[in-house]
């Protein structure tokens, strides 16, 4: 029931994902690698065209992955799930509960999944960074250090922090991600 | 009504086919056409949806189109223009979904994307370190933080199961929890 999971998977990613854009990363991260969807490297392109692509991440992330696991019915599903919890959410407060973000309770419960959001998206990217970089997921496992991997990541950020002090602005995930393809090409068929 | 829903349905839709890089990028657009040119809403009730997307789950864009959908035209209203913002990435990445291994099978096309997925991390890195430096600097959200961050990484290092929801709801319950006390602490004080 490949369907039904998608669709219950997404559903819980949307309903628990604050924080946009990257806020979903880490739960959609531990499902696709749970249900052996994805691999760590084909997670990391899916993000990548994702990124590249018009539209919110976590619908396009949604598509992928239901359209490489269940076709076009995998796709709509795992978009629906997705979209479902913040559509309802926001009709309710829209018309029941308009003074819900108010309550002082409310807000304190948001005040403390605001940094856990936080350290989930910087704790994935470590995580990333040691199965891309070091092919190292657990104790035990293997060990194996991409140098070419290592020398991308430490171009990329060179490249974003002169770009920021010329132009005064970071450069768009876009252009990041051609020049990181361009590296590739060159490190990786030579 | 129709025409309206209409309108919606393609304001929409044009903003989810050109918005790169999600949420925060497409709020200025939204601004634009609802507040500047369409004058749906005004801009202090436009800064409250922006406020509400922030701190509902669920991608923002979603979350503002449901919201400016029904003040325009109700539940009907929500669907269209949620429906106009989700369909052009559906149609985008299902195209490219139905080709991309074909794609990558090409071994230049394979090295590329080597290459990209280790940018990946940096930018998911750089996202992560923008919202810290956007956090309120105080003792609650550095430790808070500091602790997902470790347990997060360990447990994957060590293969412990432990799922992000939990994550989310045992933080939820501490902010709750700090209020509370806070709370008990300025009565007892009082009295």
């Amino acid at each position: 029931m490949i369907y039904l999971q998608l669709f219950l998977t997404f559903l819980e990613i949307g309903a628990v994902s604050f924080g946009g854009g990257y806020g979903m990363i880490s739960l959609i991260r531990e499902k696709v690698l749970t249900y052996g969807w994805l691999e760590e490297e084909e997670l990391l392109n899916f993000i990548a065209v994702s990124e590249s692509t018009p539209g919110p991440i976590a619908i396009n992330m949604a598509t992928f992955i239901g359209s490489s696991k269940g076709g076009i019915l995998g796709a709509a599903l795992a978009t629906l799930g997705v979209v479902l919890p913040a559509f309802c959410i926001i009709l309710l407060i829209a018309t029941v509960i308009r003074g819900l973000l108010k309550y002082a309770g409310v807000q304190a419960f948001l005040g403390g999944i605001r940094p856990c959001v936080v350290g989930l998206i910087l704790g994935t990217s470590a995580t990333m960074f040691l199965s891309a970089v070091c092919h190292f997921k657990t104790i035990g496992g293997g060990f194996a250090f991409d140098w070419r991997a290592l020398l991308i990541v430490a171009a990329v950020a060179l490249f974003a922090s002169l770009w920021k002090k010329w132009k005064t602005k970071k450069p768009s995930p876009i252009l990041m991600i051609l020049v990181s393809a361009g590296l590739g090409m060159l490190l990786y068929s030579f | 009504m129709l025409k309206k829903l209409l309108k919606l349905f393609a304001t929409m839709f044009k903003i989810g086919a050109f918005t790169f890089g999600g949420g925060y990028a497409m709020i200025a657009l939204l601004e634009n056409e609802f507040v500047t040119q369409k004058k749906w809403v005004d801009k202090d009730e436009f800064l409250d949806i922006v406020a509400i997307a922030e701190s509902t789950p669920g991608p923002i864009a979603i979350n503002m189109a449901t919201y400016l959908g029904y003040r325009q035209a109700g539940v009907l209203g929500s669907a269209c223009a949620t429906l106009g913002v989700v369909l052009p990435s559906f149609l985008i990445i299902y195209v490219i979904s139905l080709f991309f291994d074909a794609f990558l099978s090409l071994t230049l096309v394979a090295n590329a994307f080597r290459g990209i997925q280790a940018c990946v991390v940096y930018l998911i890195f750089s996202a992560g370190w923008k919202m810290f430096k956007g956090l309120p600097k105080s003792a609650f959200n550095t430790v808070l933080l500091m602790i997902t961050i470790a347990c997060m990484v360990s447990f994957s290092i060590f293969a412990v199961k432990f799922s992000t929801v939990f994550y989310i709801l045992i933080s939820g319950v501490i902010g709750l929890c700090a209020y509370l006390i806070g709370l008990a602490h300025k009565k007892g004080a009082k009295k």
